[in-house]
């Protein structure tokens, strides 16, 4: 067996040598030697304490409320405690007092941003302010889904998406909150009778059980008439709209406080003839 | 400056001398100056006795709340009563000379016979109402009799002689007493309201409408008059026309709220003209009988102005000018010549009085609190309103005021809530709501603000307006 082997072996043996050769003996290399151990730092001598001043502290920055339709307000309120050399709010408020509050009237989502600087430092906090818009009404029914014969679903629709409008006592003004209100009635009066084009609204008014019932005959007359033209101001159609009085005479609640007083002195939606 | 001294003292002086003068303008006879009289109970022969009760009544409580007179209790009245003039006795004249051994003493009393039991103390009446009642021919026959006790003599004393007949029943008791009692307020200067109707509005529960009805003086015979048997509101704020023919009215029955005029006898829409607008509200008759004045938001739906217009609702045009909250005109009933009405053009309602023609707007209640439902008296001098002034706003009271003094008293005093005066006929009642009794009812009373009388109880009953 060997002389078979020997022909592979001498070829591997000359393969390896060849190799050898090639590689060499190599000499192994040198164990590199340990790095130095490193010598012991001189310690520096501790430097004697120093009460350092305490930075401001921004007790409270809260608005109220934190959301809120647009054109309606908001308060900051703040309160900053310690040694406070200034006290800026951004957004052009500008330098405040340490504690205070402001009304902010801001047209989208705002983040305010207060900082109280002093020789201890600077702080800062911040609140944000959600502005939502008249959100815009829902998209028209598609065809297959139109009512045959519209009035109960048009009743539905006046319920759920018209509300009811609030007043001072004795007055028949739209103020504040209630423009927003009526506004978003008047986006959604407009689809409402852009969908039913043979349907009317009508606006009731009412008032609170106080007055006599011969002068609250005529206020509620007067609250809504004073719907009406915000609501054809905004474009909502004149000739679809009629006007009724209930006075005192049709109240949504009878208890005698302020609540059930509020609740009753209001313009209501419904259909009309 | 002494002739501003002086000024000022005359001026005070004036006052004071005036004030301690002044008769109580509410036109009521104040207690002292009324007139004592006693009224024994009547009796009945045969078969009128049973319906004695009913017509002794009726008498009392007429004569009573007429406010003419003091009425002498029953508790001191002597034991006999006479039942016509011919009952009465002379006393025996005086004795002469000495008394005489064995003879009783003389009589010092005739116990109901002699006038003097009468005018004397305890009764001390100056007038005597008497008689009795009995079936004649199957009528109720009351005879009635009113003697002046200050007079000597039965043969002197005779006011009233008069026969009251009825038919042989309570009602036919009753009305004779209202009769005899009519007779008596008559001959001492009042105005009778027997006969007299208020006209209000009732509705059975607060979910049904209100209606028209009416009912007497002393609040019976309660019927209805419309039945329009719509949804609430319903009808709301009669008057009623000077003859009592007529009623006019706010409805919702036909949508909107708006006018209606009434015959009440026989019951008819007599179909009044309403002009184009969202309210028609709170109409009343000039004292000719001849035209309407009422509110209405017309032309453009803005409440609410004052206009006049013939009873057919035609020929109208403007009284006030335009922009304010004007309602409730009521036109003077004395002179035809002055509207009072509510306005809130100078903040909460507050009570105005202006001419026929629109001129002369003048606020006559002081700007305080909230004064609403103007009721003239058939003098033309005073208005019945009612105010808060004094209360929480929604606590009205029953007021009454000197349209030109602008002095007030106040009648009512919280009890509830006060509202809607109107004056009976006689200038002396007045009628009114009150929720005193827990819910809205009708109630009668003197312009002095005494006896208060409830006339309705069921269901709620409002807006009451007195008519001959």
């Amino acid at each position: 067996m060997f002389e078979r082997r020997s022909i592979p072996a001498i070829s591997l043996a000359i393969l390896l040598a060849a190799f050898a050769a090639g590689c060499g003996p190599k000499k192994r290399p040198p164990i590199p030697p340990p790095p130095p151990t490193p010598e012991a730092q001189p310690t520096a001598p501790l430097a004697p304490e120093v009460a350092k001043p305490a930075a401001p502290v921004i007790a409270q920055f809260t608005a109220e409320p934190t959301s809120i339709m647009i054109g309606q307000s908001s308060t900051l309120r703040w309160q900053v405690t310690g040694d406070a050399a200034g006290v800026t709010i951004d957004q052009t408020i500008g330098t405040v007092q340490n504690t205070g509050s402001h009304r902010v009237f801001p047209s989208k989502s705002t983040t305010y941003v207060l900082a109280a600087a002093g020789p201890g430092g600077g702080v800062t906090a911040s609140v944000t302010v959600m502005v939502a818009e008249v959100p815009p009404p829902p998209p028209p029914p598609t065809d297959a889904t139109q009512p045959a014969a519209g009035t109960a679903t048009f009743e539905d629709r006046v319920a759920a998406n018209v509300q009811d409008v609030y007043f001072d006592y004795d007055q028949s003004e739209i103020h504040g909150d209630s423009q927003s209100v009526l506004t978003q009635d008047a986006a959604a009066l407009k689809a409402l009778l852009a969908d039913f084009p043979n349907a009317m609204i009508m606006v009731e008014g009412h008032c609170d059980e106080r007055g006599s019932a011969e002068y609250n005959l005529g206020l509620g007359d007067r609250r809504a008439g004073s719907a009406k033209d915000f609501l054809v101001q905004l474009g909502v159609p004149a000739g679809r709209i009629h006007t009724i009085s209930y006075g005192k005479e049709r109240p949504q609640c009878v208890e005698s406080d302020d609540a059930c007083w509020q609740k009753n002195r209001r313009v209501h939606f419904t259909p009309g003839q | 400056m002494r002739k501003l001294v002086w000024l000022a003292i005359i001026s005070g002086g004036g006052l004071f001398v005036l004030a301690s003068q002044e008769p109580d303008f509410s036109g009521i006879i104040t207690s002292s100056q009324r007139l004592r009289m006693a009224i024994p109970d009547l009796r009945g022969a045969g078969d009128a006795q049973p319906y004695l009760a009913v017509f002794n009544q009726t008498l009392w409580a007429d004569v009573e709340s007429s406010g003419l007179f003091n009425l002498a209790s029953k508790s001191f009245y002597p034991a006999r009563i006479p039942q016509q003039p011919a009952d009465f006795q002379a006393p025996p004249p005086p004795p002469t000379g000495r008394p005489r051994r064995g003879q009783p003493p003389p009589p010092t009393t005739g116990n109901g016979l002699w006038m003097r039991d009468w005018s004397g103390p305890p009764v001390e009446a100056t007038y005597l109402t008497f008689g009795y009642a009995a079936v004649q021919n199957g009528v109720f026959v009351a005879r009635g009799f009113v003697f002046d006790m200050r007079r000597g003599t039965p043969g002197d004393a005779q006011v009233i002689a008069k026969n009251y007949v009825g038919s042989v029943d309570e009602a036919g008791a009753r009305k004779a007493a209202h009769e005899f009692s009519c007779d008596i307020i008559s001959q001492f200067g009042g105005t009778c309201l027997a006969g007299s109707h208020i006209f209000y509005t009732h509705q059975a529960s607060k979910m049904t409408a209100q209606e028209v009805w009416a009912m007497d003086a002393d609040g019976s015979n309660q019927r209805q008059i419309t039945r329009f048997n719509g949804p609430p509101p319903g009808s709301l704020f009669p008057s009623v026309s000077p003859d009592g023919a007529r009623i006019a009215f706010t409805s919702f029955a036909k949508g909107q709220p708006a006018i209606f005029v009434f015959s009440v006898d026989p019951i008819r829409d007599l179909r009044f003209y309403n002009q184009k607008a969202s309210v028609n509200e709170t109409p009343s008759f000039t004292p000719d009988g001849k035209q309407i004045v009422y509110a209405s938001s017309a032309p453009d739906d803005n409440c609410c102005r004052i206009f006049i217009a013939d009873l057919n609702g035609m020929g109208f045009r403007p009284v006030s000018a335009p922009g304010n909250i004007d309602v409730e005109p009521k036109v003077n009933p004395k002179t035809g010549n002055q509207i009072a009405f509510v306005s809130g053009r100078s903040g909460h309602a507050q009570l105005y009085t202006m001419s026929i023609d629109g001129g002369n707007v003048e606020r006559i209640t002081d700007g305080t609190g909230e004064a609403t439902n103007p009721a003239w008296h058939p003098s033309g001098k005073t208005l019945a309103f009612a105010w808060t002034r004094g209360y929480a706003t929604g606590k009205f009271n029953v007021f009454v005021m000197d349209v030109v003094t602008r002095k007030y008293i106040q009648l009512t005093h919280d009890e509830g809530r006060n509202e809607n005066p109107v004056w009976a006929p006689d200038g002396v009642h007045l009628a009114f709501m009150s929720t005193r009794g827990g819910t809205e009812q009708i109630y009668s009373i003197l312009a002095d603000g005494t006896q208060a009388q409830k006339l309705t109880s069921q269901g709620y009953n409002l807006n009451p307006a007195w008519g001959k």
